[in-house]
Parts: C-alpha cells; sequence; structure tokens
C-alpha cells in the first residue's frame, strides 16, 4: 500500500495519460483519426462508442498491443512508445480484456502472478508467491480466497477480480477495463465498482469501457465518445443520456443504403419462429419473416442474435420453440434439413465459418449443391464450374478466375463467395451475420444489391447486424434484443438510432424494466452468459 | 490478413511471367528429389540402380507402403491422422488366412472377409473420432494396440499359410509382379476418390475448416467415418500384398509401418494440419523412401545408418518443403 502514498502528494502534477493526435490505420481502412485525449490521476474515463467506434484499438494503442502510424502518448510526464504489451505493463498500464485471460488450470496465486513468479535460482519460491499474491487480493477484495486453488473452478466474477489482481500486482497507475461488466450480475459489479472507486482514490487512473450508460454516471467521472474513429467530444459523466446516445450514433445515413422496399406487407410468411428457448442465451423468441422482406436484428454484442440465427440454421440445438421454414416444420439441429427446406447461413466470421481457406472459389461456392448435383457420388465437375462461375458473375466475385483459392480475394469478395453459395443453392430463407464486417464500401454496396435482388424474387432475409446505419438503411422491419429477448419491434420507416440504441442499451434484467414479470436472475448480455458462474457472493475484504 | 492477401496476389502475379515448366518444378519438389535421388544413385551404384530388375524390385518394395500411403493421404487431407494402418494390414491378412485355413471358408470369401475386417476396423476409428470426439491420434493408438493383440489372438501368435486368392497378391502376371499391379490400381482408385468424388471434395473441407464444412451443409460425421473405412480398406489391401510375398500371414507383419505412411504422406506435400495433398505427391513420397532404401542396400550401407540416414530425409524433406512454403509467402 506504501507504493501508492507517493502519488497522494497533492504536489504530483495530475496529468496521467495525454494522447496527442493518436492515427492508426489497418491497410486501406483508417480506424482512428487524430485523438486527443487526457486522464489524471484517480479519475475514471469512460470511453463509450458503437461497435466499431475504434475503442479496442485504442486502448490497445495505450497498452503497447498496437503501434501508433501518427501522433504521440505521454505517459506519467514523459513520452512513450510502446513495442509491447510487457514494456507498458512495466511502465505501469495494466488491461483486463473483455475475454478472460487466465490459465485455468494453474492456481490463483499463480495467475496473480503470471510472467513475474518469484523465484531464487531458478526455483519458484512457494512462500511468497502467496505472499504477494494474498497482498494483491487483498486489494480487490478478496482477503481471504484460498490462493492455492485452480482458478478454472472459480465463478466469472472471481476470476475476473483475479485478473484485477493480476493488473494491481504490478502497481499499475493507470487500469483499462475492457467491458468488465460484460459478465457479471448486478451484486457482482456493485462490487466491482466500490473496488474501482477504491483505487481512483489511491490515485489510480483508469479507462473502463462500457455499453451500459446507467453505468457511466455510477462509476465515471468523464465520458470520452468515439464515432468512426473520430473522438466526438469529452463530457461529464453526468450527461443526459439520450446525448450521449446521439453523440454515439448520430451520423448520417446517406445514399449508401440502396434498399428498395415491397410494398405489401402481407406476404406469405417463410420463416416462423415461435417461443424459442436456449438456455439463458435466447429466451422466448417470436420472429416471423416474410417474403421479400429484410428483417433487421439490432442489439448489443452478447445480446443473442448469433446464438438465435445459429439455433434457426441448426448449427445448435435449442431446447424448446418451433422453427417453420417455408411451411415445414424443422427439428433442432438439423442443418442439411434446413438447408433442403431453403435456409442459409453467412455467418458471423467468414475465416472461421464460412470459408475453406485453401480451397477454390469454385469449390466454397459449390459445398452446399455438392451432394444435390452429384451422379453416383461423382462430382458434376464441368456443371458445377459453370454454375459457380456464372453467380460469381453475378455477386460481381473480384478473382483471376473461379479456380483461384479463395484466401487470395479480398474480405469483401470473400464475403460475396459465402453469399454465393447459398444463391447457388437457392436459399429462400437467408440469415445473415454481420454480412459486411470488414467488407469496403463498393463490395458493400453490391452485396446489398444481392440483397435487393433475392428479396425482389420473393426471398426473406433476416439480417443481424452491429452497423445500426446498416441496419436502418437496409430493413425493413427493425427487431431489437437485449440479454437473449426480444425486447422491441420498429418498421425501419420510423426507426431512428436513438430509438434502437436505447431499446439495445435498456437494463432489461432490473424489476421495472422488464415490468416485474421476470425474476431478475437472468444474467444474460454476454457469450459468456454460459460460462460457469457459480454466483457466490464477491467477499467484502472491508475496502467498502 | 490484409497484408496476406497482398502479398499472396503479388507472389501471384510474379511468378506469371515465369515459364509452364519452371511453374511444375517449383509445384513438384518432391517429384524432382525424387529425380535428383535417382541420378545419383544411378552414378554412386555404378549403373545397376536403373536396370529393369532393380526398378521392379524397388517397385514391389514400394508397393507396401505406398497402398498404406494412399489410405493415409485420405485421413491427413482430412486433417486426422491414422496410427493403426501397419496393425490393420496384419490383422486382415490374418483373419483372412484363418478364415481359410480353420473356418475352411472358400478362398474367395477369406479374401473378402479380410478386406470387410479392414473397412471395419477403419469405420470404428471413424465412429470413435466423429462421435467419440476422440482425437484421431487417440482413437488410432488404440486401435493400433486392439488389432495387433487381436492378430495375435487369433494366430496363437504363429504364423499362418495364405490361401490362393491372397497367395496370388505376392504372384506375377506374365512378366509383370502382382504387387506393381496393385500400387497402380490402388493410386488410381485414390486419386479418383480425392479428385472426382462427392467424397474426396469433402475430405478437403473438412480437413480444410471442419466448422465452413458443417456450416455448409456437408456430413461432416458421416465422412470422418469413411475417409477412416476407406484407410482401413487400403490398409487390408496392402495386407494382403505382404501375406500374399511372403505366402502366409505373419503375426508381427507390418509393425511400424504406420509411420512410414504418415512420412510418405507428408514427404509428398501433404499438410498435417489439413485440406492439402494429392496422391501422386503421396506416391511420390514413397518412393523416395523406398529409394533412399533400396539405394544404400546397392551402396552397402549397413542397416543400423540406413536408419539414421532415413530419419535425416525425412526431416530434411519436410523441412525444405517449410521453408519453400515460407519463402513464398513472405
Amino acid at each position: 500500500m506504501a507504493t501508492w502514498a507517493g502519488r497522494e502528494d497533492p504536489s504530483a502534477p495530475t496529468e496521467l495519460l495525454r494522447l496527442t493526435g493518436v492515427s492508426k490505420s489497418f491497410g486501406p481502412v483508417s480506424v482512428l483519426r487524430g485523438i486527443d485525449l487526457t486522464v489524471h490521476r484517480g479519475e475514471v474515463m469512460v470511453l463509450l462508442g458503437e461497435n466499431g467506434a475504434g475503442k479496442s484499438t485504442l486502448i490497445k494503442l495505450i497498452a503497447g498491443i498496437h503501434r501508433l502510424d501518427s501522433g504521440s502518448i505521454q505517459f506519467d510526464g514523459v513520452p512513450v512508445q510502446f513495442h509491447s504489451v510487457a514494456q507498458g505493463e512495466a511502465a505501469g498500464i495494466a488491461t483486463i480484456h473483455q475475454e478472460l485471460n487466465n490459465v485455468p488450470q494453474l492456481s490463483v496465486a499463480e495467475n496473480i502472478l503470471l510472467g513475474r513468479l518469484p523465484s531464487r535460482a531458478g526455483f519458484v519460491t512457494p512462500g511468497a508467491i502467496r505472499r504477494r499474491a494474498r497482498q494483491a487480493l487483498a486489494r480487490v477484495g478478496l482477503s481471504d480466497l484460498d490462493v492455492d486453488q485452480p482458478v478454472g473452478r472459480l465463478g466469472v466474477a472471481h476470476q475476473q477480480l483475479i485478473e484485477i489482481a493480476h493488473a494491481l500486482d504490478v502497481e499499475a497507475k493507470l487500469l483499462i477495463l475492457d467491458e468488465p461488466t460484460a459478465a457479471l450480475t448486478a451484486e457482482e459489479i456493485s462490487a466491482l465498482f466500490a473496488i474501482m472507486v477504491d483505487l481512483r482514490s489511491r490515485g489510480v487512473g483508469m479507462i473502463f469501457i462500457s455499453h451500459h450508460l446507467d453505468e457511466v454516471a455510477r462509476v465515471g467521472d468523464r465520458v470520452a465518445v468515439l464515432r468512426d474513429g473520430d473522438l466526438i467530444d469529452v463530457v461529464p459523466a453526468d450527461t443526459d443520456q439520450a446525448r450521449l446516445v446521439r453523440m454515439m450514433v448520430g451520423r448520417d445515413i446517406a445514399d449508401q443504403y440502396p434498399r428498395h422496399r415491397q410494398t405489401d406487407g402481407e406476404s406469405e410468411v417463410l420463416l416462423d419462429v415461435e417461443h424459442l428457448c436456449q438456455g439463458k442465451r435466447l429466451l422466448d423468441i417470436c420472429l416471423r419473416a416474410r417474403a421479400g422482406e429484410v428483417v433487421g436484428l439490432a442489439g448489443l454484442v452478447g445480446a443473442g442474435r448469433t446464438e438465435l440465427l445459429r439455433a434457426i440454421f441448426g448449427a445448435d440445438h435449442y431446447d424448446t420453440g418451433v422453427v417453420q421454414v417455408c411451411g415445414r416444420r424443422l427439428a433442432s439441429g438439423r442443418l442439411r434439413q434446413g438447408i433442403r427446406e431453403g435456409l442459409g447461413l453467412v455467418p458471423e466470421d467468414r475465416k472461421s465459418q464460412g470459408l475453406v481457406a485453401q480451397a477454390s472459389v469454385r469449390e466454397n461456392i459449390g459445398y452446399a449443391t455438392l451432394a444435390s448435383t452429384a451422379h453416383a457420388g461423382f462430382v458434376d465437375r464441368a456443371g458445377q464450374a459453370g454454375r459457380a462461375e456464372a453467380v460469381a458473375r453475378r455477386l460481381r466475385v473480384r478473382m483471376r478466375d473461379v479456380d483461384q483459392p479463395v484466401a487470395d480475394l479480398s474480405g469483401g469478395n470473400q464475403q460475396k463467395v459465402v453469399f454465393a453459395r447459398w444463391a447457388l443453392a437457392g436459399s429462400q430463407v437467408l440469415l445473415l451475420d454481420e454480412p459486411t464486417r470488414g467488407v469496403d464500401v463498393g463490395a458493400r454496396v453490391e452485396i446489398y444489391e444481392f440483397i435487393n435482388d433475392i428479396t425482389a424474387a420473393g426471398a426473406t432475409v433476416v439480417m443481424a447486424s452491429s452497423d445500426l446505419p446498416e441496419v436502418l438503411g437496409m430493413s425493413d422491419r427493425i427487431v431489437v434484443m437485449n440479454s437473449g429477448r426480444i425486447v422491441g419491434e420498429i418498421p425501419a420507416d420510423q426507426a431512428t438510432s436513438d430509438q434502437v440504441m436505447a431499446l439495445a442499451v435498456r437494463d432489461v434484467e432490473s424489476p421495472e424494466a422488464s415490468g416485474g414479470a421476470n425474476p431478475p436472475e437472468v444474467s444474460g448480455e454476454t457469450d459468456r452468459a454460459q460460462a460457469p458462474n457459480h454466483g457466490d457472493p464477491i467477499k467484502d475484504g472491508g475496502n467498502r | 490478413m490484409t497484408t496476406g492477401q497482398v502479398g499472396a496476389v503479388r507472389r501471384r502475379a510474379g511468378q506469371d511471367p515465369k515459364t509452364w515448366s519452371r511453374r511444375f518444378v517449383a509445384n513438384n519438389g518432391p517429384l524432382m528429389g525424387l529425380v535428383v535421388l535417382c541420378v545419383i544413385l544411378e552414378f554412386a551404384s555404378h549403373h545397376v540402380f536403373l536396370t529393369a530388375g532393380n526398378l521392379s524390385n524397388v517397385l514391389v518394395q514400394a508397393s507396401t507402403i505406398a497402398v498404406l500411403a494412399f489410405g493415409q493421404t485420405f485421413v491427413i487431407v482430412a486433417a486426422g491422422i491414422d496410427l493403426s494402418v501397419g496393425s490393420a494390414a496384419g490383422l486382415t491378412a490374418m483373419v483372412s488366412a484363418w478364415m481359410f485355413t480353420s473356418a475352411q471358408f472358400p478362398a474367395g470369401i477369406a479374401l473378402a472377409a479380410g478386406l470387410a475386417c479392414g473397412v471395419v476396423v477403419g469405420a470404428v476409428n471413424g465412429l470413435a473420432v466423429a462421435w467419440g470426439k476422440l482425437p484421431s491420434f487417440i482413437a488410432t493408438l488404440a486401435m493400433l494396440s486392439i488389432a495387433r493383440g487381436l492378430t495375435f489372438v487369433i494366430s496363437g501368435g504363429k504364423p499362418i499359410p495364405t490361401p490362393s486368392s491372397v497367395s496370388f497378391f505376392g504372384s506375377m502376371i506374365g512378366p509383370i509382379p502382382v504387387p506393381i499391379i496393385v500400387l497402380a490400381v490402388m493410386g488410381i482408385a485414390c486419386a479418383v476418390v480425392l479428385n472426382l468424388t462427392v467424397i474426396g471434395r469433402s475430405m478437403y473441407a473438412v480437413g480444410g475448416n471442419i466448422e465452413a464444412a458443417r456450416l455448409a451443409g456437408l456430413p461432416v460425421k458421416r465422412i470422418l467415418v469413411t475417409v477412416f473405412a476407406l484407410s482401413g480398406l487400403f490398409a487390408a489391401v496392402a495386407g494382403m500384398v505382404i501375406a500374399g510375398r511372403l505366402q502366409s500371414a505373419q503375426p508381427g507383419a507390418a509393425t511400424g509401418y504406420e509411420l512410414n505412411s504418415i512420412a510418405a504422406v507428408v514427404i509428398g506435400g501433404a499438410s498435417l494440419a489439413g485440406g492439402v495433398g494429392r496422391a501422386s505427391g503421396t506416391l511420390v513420397g514413397a518412393l523416395i523412401l523406398t529409394v533412399i532404401n533400396n539405394g544404400l542396400n546397392l551402396l552397402n550401407v549397413s542397416a543400423f545408418w540406413q536408419q539414421v540416414v532415413m530419419g535425416v530425409v525425412i526431416a530434411l524433406a519436410v523441412f525444405i518443403d517449410v521453408i519453400r512454403h515460407k519463402g513464398l509467402s513472405h
């Protein structure tokens, strides 16, 4: 604790971190432009912004994971340029990442001291390890936790606190917390905030990323709002929530969304989902999509959109509920039955789920139709090549020829190949998960035009996207998900981003928001909701 | 990722002006290695290597390892590994011999039972991998032990003479040894399956990206079972060749051959990470292993040193391949 004493000296400068004109591009994509930001000692700076606004990149620049293209970072009074996380840590910057980074098999103590185990002549010194681990744990209010048990046995909340203890052991002057509350229950969040308040009083500066607007005022001092790589403004944390939302999403939707809406609202229902439930991830989902319609699925990361699309497609099982495609009922988890009845999925991550990278464009387009076009087990090579070529041309896939490995294409053209597969299969119900993520503007518009084409021809599209302007621009109807539920539906011509965002960030766990109908034990809100969370109350070590 | 793509595009652009022959050499490193090896041996052995008699000898010697490796190619393309092929070869020949001598079935039926036994052994591996979710390394390691154990159980640890149907695999048709015909037939079968059939193309998809293959609607589990069953069938054929040449099924036959078959596939340019591999490459890999063996015999190198050389060659071949791919992608 003595380490903090010096910083409480009133004569010490209060400025801890200063970013000046910080910019970063990945290839041609400019992710951050000219960011100027200052964080003081004993201050909680909340970083707010939509998915893709540049928050993660910004903290990675500060932590030394990425390097700056231009601009400068001054930390603790001296200009710095970290080339690795280790250098950043040595200077006193610690990061708690969104994903847990513990080694589950190792003990609590070993995790806290990971990478800096005290040793003598190459042998670890167990006594010193336990002592230092307990010191670090005391700071996060877990002084009576058994430091010898494996971390994997603990709940998510404890694991998160152990990561914070790991960060505090390096005597961090600046602590970066990337959505630490996503996996926590309300009580656990309160305990975490108490620890943050304690750290603040000891002069630790913090950068806190959260999507939950109600957390901003609870724990923050100031709020920096990022949008599309620009710092919009830095405002006090008690700023009105509606204004914060406007700052986050307020951009004009120009003609980059060429949606041609169909007028008739009573066409045939192609996809009918009734009362779909899957653990705590999907709660009583009802959803219909009609021929010619684009249904936009909006919501935060972890709201359950991916889980819903995968459950409908049959990639994952669901517990109860009914899925019907073109009037035929599908069995849970029967992916190939779904494809036969007309389903197609463009998955979230084309690299790991959409494409076989070494295989050619022709093969990748043909996988869904490989067996149905074959003769006695032999591939219809000429036919498949011709059809793949035609559909690739229709989608304007830019390639040398259909035999080119798909790995050689740009992100946008790779994505078109995934679309082409379902176009060739004649899918009537297309499920799209982040269809234009990492896709350049030109290819994006071509994908939108393809969506227009197939809906005009009588197909239906369900499109989950974190890109709010895309959802507003391309959907006919917007369905908002939050914590595994559908919390609202808005016709697209009346929807505003503020409206959608307000539904997406609303705290559905509190009794008043859910109308008191559901007990507040549902802690969805994240892909990690299924992670073991034994719900042990966080032990209060007297720091509050 | 973006820079990798740019690199890949440049690499292709840079290759285009090159002549077809230079590209052929670049794409067929193992084959070039085999040619160089043969030339060296021809001179080192004072022109004994490239005689019809010796070449026929090399092909006969290569046949068992090549047939095992063709089966192994399916598995490795699908991102698996099959450690049980040696034991499966031993077991299947033993089953045929036992069916004929002890159970007194006709020779043809005995052969069919042996081949079917190979399919079953492979299918069990496949079921353990696809439904049991065992890593293929573990599932087939268990099968390696089980199949070898069963071979000893059936035979009581003694060799059993083979029926005529099995002995045929070690005989001659006119001037041509049957093992060479078997090598050709199984090689063509392997190439046809890999290139022209639904199951073959699906193997590349499953090995390249199993999740993408599943989400595209390919029956991943069925494909995996078929892959291992094919490997088992090829192992059975190899087992018949070994037993046929000896006119008897030996309980310890083909022990350790699984490692040679894996080496042949990998030397032939397949990736243990899956998704890449060709029948022609595997043939070249098997020939390289056999030619080195044959050459060292011609040069009177002791059998002890031959093992050392073999290990060095395997490491070197794959190392060259790694360097070649690294060199291209950076």
